[in-house]
């Protein structure tokens, strides 16, 4: 093989490609052509890297430096600069918020530093369309130990020992999940990857399939060989097309070795898979709504006191997991029970839903520095990951609250900032982990705002199927804007929370069973904004529109703006007037409340009270 | 493609090896070509690609290949600085294809310092 001296890992994510990824790798391999060194230098298309705050990212190995926000200019002073005379380039390089001096190397940038990989062990290391390169890593020896050495009951003990659990969002023991499925009656059995990641702003299991899909193809070997199947589908969604494409290069390389079809490694166990595409509902990331959309038929969740496990696809046992869990499958197979138990909370040895093990991914997003994928492990606290790794609040502004596990999940203040994450103890607190969304709030974002806005998509969302979750969800997103435009009552909070408990309670599945969260969580912590915007028809964060008194503060218009009359030109209704120099002011009668006034102003003199 | 046996899992892993450990940063040694404009122009590209070459031919994988800039000496140039794994630096000047080739056999491959090639032992800065 040709030896190349340096290897330019490009991160090519989605969110990185979106932002010209393609770009600059043929902007590089232009620039290294000319200079001679397309022999010495390779570029590597690789997964992402996490960090897609700073994208589009690139890290030069050896030497682990690593550039951020690249653009095709700086590619000819970059090739000139390090690769042909060897001095890293400092202005590319990642600066920490209010700070000076670059960070040069990814591992000791405290975004990158303070995680653990495991689900992401091979993140913007291998270019996922070569096998090769995910068999250089160690893909494929966990299978190799399985199928040689280990009978499926063993397999399935190491899973049950090692509590790891589903990283879906139903944290059921995967380990239990399998002997269960292993002893039910019926052939075919089906192994199932979830692949829909339908929360909206949870992007861990795309990432996990862009950068690494051996290793979920992995995962499936390992749990059908244990269940006891041959056939498995992978649901993924409409949305996400290129890791769809990854994927299905991926399975077709695993065919041409024979790590998929029939007789693989010379055991006699046979395994394929199928693609299977989602078609844009979110309710189909719910196993029995997505077994019913594979079938073809509606998706539409059914009643679980018949496990899927027993009677799923085809009414036959099948084991659903999700992207993660089959990603995590084969690193417990090779590094031991003791390994793994040694990280997260808890303990299992007696009781499998005793503790949370291993690590979880996070979709780090709203109002932090470093928004992005990161990897934990179970037990570190939320401050950790929203102001260590994070980064903090933007702006410097104040922390407000934090919303994890999606639509699913719920508003937790700053008071719960050391609460440890897993599994209980979100749920205690009125959350949940969910599938490892993390939205972060600060001080402009209105809690009965944010609880409107999820409450809206899980609204739109619901299959139809039972009554209290299509009515109820919709008689509170009404409540809810009422009480955002200030026509709001005090009964309403008291109905708000018989409603959503309501909903809870007698929906069949979890959209309704958990639509109610934010609701649930906003009023539990941040009732005093449902106050304000009811008694007070205000709202505290000014994100309410409707309820803004927008004025003009003379002094400061005629002082220090010398009425410049910008906000009078922008008006859409033309109610501001005033002459030049002089202070303007705002027709009340005729204002809509838009706030671009508020926003154009340079000198701060429209305010809101 | 033939189908896969296990042992042909490790073939595989051997032969990407050096991928796999130059992404890692992992290495036995390292070998650093100094290319400040003085070591360009006096030929350092062609100590560069004579290291390639042997590097191929010897189907070396845990050697790093890197370069830096001017190191100061510029009427010596070319030079390059050899660091084993857990031993001092050693910088070599005046090179040219034949003497490289003999210094990574001798030294990167064979652990004896080359002596009537290298200039000194031990860096200049401290070592962190």
């Amino acid at each position: 093989m040709k030896p190349y001296r340096l290897n330019l890992m490009v991160c090519a994510g989605t969110g990185c490609v979106a932002n010209n990824s393609f770009g600059i790798k043929k902007a590089l391999e232009e620039e290294l052509r000319k200079r001679g060194l397309e022999n010495e230098v390779q570029v590597v298309s690789t997964g992402c890297n996490g960090f897609c705050a700073e994208g589009p990212l690139m890290v030069v190995q050896p030497g682990n430096i690593f550039y951020r926000r690249l653009t095709e200019k700086e590619i000819p002073f970059l090739v000139e600069e390090h690769f042909l005379k060897g001095r890293p380039v400092q202005k590319l390089m990642y600066v920490p918020p209010k700070e000076k001096a670059p960070i040069p190397t990814m591992d000791s940038i405290p975004f990158f530093r303070d995680q653990t990989l495991i689900a992401l062990r091979n993140r913007g290391l291998i270019d996922p369309t070569k096998i090769d390169e995910a068999i250089g890593r160690g893909g494929y020896t966990a299978l190799a130990k399985v199928l040689t050495s280990m009978k499926p009951e063993e397999v399935i003990k190491i899973i049950k020992a090692s509590g790891l659990r589903g990283r879906g969002g139903g944290g059921f023991p995967t380990g239990v999940k399998w002997e269960t499925c292993r002893k039910a009656p019926g052939e075919p059995k089906y192994i199932v990857c979830n692949a829909d990641e339908g929360d909206p702003g949870a992007f861990m299991d795309r990432s996990i399939i862009e950068s690494d899909p051996h290793s979920v193809l992995e995962g499936m070997l390992i749990g059908a060989y244990a269940v006891g199947s041959q056939n498995g589908y992978i649901y993924i969604r409409q949305e996400y097309p290129l890791a769809r494409e990854r994927l299905i290069i991926a399975i077709e390389q695993a065919r041409e070795y024979g790590l998929m079809g029939q007789n693989i490694f010379d055991t006699g166990f046979n395994f394929d898979v199928q693609i299977a595409r989602g078609a844009g509902a979110f309710v189909c990331g719910e196993s029995t709504a997505l077994m019913a959309s594979i079938e073809g038929r509606v998706g539409e969740p059914r009643a679980k006191y018949i496990h899927t496990v027993e009677h799923g696809l085809f009414n036959l046992p099948t084991c659903l997991n999700n992207v993660e869990t089959w990603a995590t499958v084969p690193v417990i197979i090779l590094r031991g029970v003791e390994w793994f138990t040694s990280i997260g909370t808890g303990d299992v040895s007696e009781n499998p839903w005793g503790g949370s093990k291993g690590t979880k991914v996070f979709s780090l997003t709203g109002k932090v520095n470093n928004t992005g994928l990161v990897e934990v492990p179970m037990g570190i606290t939320l401050r950790k990951i929203i102001f260590d790794i994070g980064g903090g609040i933007t702006e410097g502004k104040r922390f407000k609250a934090v919303q994890t596990g999606g639509p699913s999940g719920g508003f937790l203040p700053a008071e719960l900032l050391d609460l440890q994450v897993d599994f209980e103890q979100l749920t205690e607190a009125g959350s949940m982990m969910g599938s490892g969304g993390m939205v972060v709030m600060n001080q402009d974002n209105c809690m009965v705002d944010m609880a409107k806005y999820f409450l809206t998509f899980t609204q739109d969302e619901s299959c139809g199927k039972c009554t209290p979750c299509r009515e109820g969800t919709l008689r509170m997103m009404q409540i809810l804007k009422r009480i955002t435009e200030g026509k709001g009552t005090e009964e309403d909070m008291t109905t708000l929370e018989e409603l959503s408990h309501f909903v809870i309670d007698t929906s069949l599945c979890a959209l309704g069973g958990s639509a109610p969260n934010p609701v649930l969580t906003s009023l539990r912590y941040f009732r005093d904004e449902y106050e304000a915007h009811i008694k007070q028809k205000k709202c505290p964060a000014h994100a309410c529109r409707q309820l803004n008194l927008y004025m003009i503060d003379p002094e400061l218009c005629a002082m220090k703006g010398h009425g410049c009359g910008v906000c009078m030109r922008q008006c859409p209704e033309k109610a501001i007037t005033g002459e030049k120099g002089k202070a303007h002011s705002i027709d009340q009668a005729a204002c809509k409340k838009c706030g671009v006034c508020y926003d154009v102003c340079k000198f701060a003199a429209v305010q809101i009270s | 493609m033939p189908k896969l046996r296990i042992e042909d899992l490790q073939k595989i892993s051997d032969r990407v090896k050096r991928t796999t450990l130059l992404r890692q940063g992992a290495s036995r040694a390292k070998v650093n070509v100094h290319m400040g404009t003085c070591g360009i122009a006096a030929g350092s590209r062609k100590i560069v690609d004579a290291l390639l070459k042997i590097i191929e031919e010897k189907d070396v994988k845990d050697v790093i290949l890197t370069t830096s800039g001017c190191a100061g000496l510029c009427s010596r140039e070319p030079m390059a600085t050899i660091e084993l794994a857990g031993e001092a630096p050693v910088k070599y000047i005046d090179l040219t294809e034949e003497k490289i080739r003999k210094i990574f056999t001798e030294h990167v491959l064979g652990g004896k310092i080359v002596r009537e090639y290298a200039l000194a032992i031990g860096s200049e800065r401290e070592h962190m």
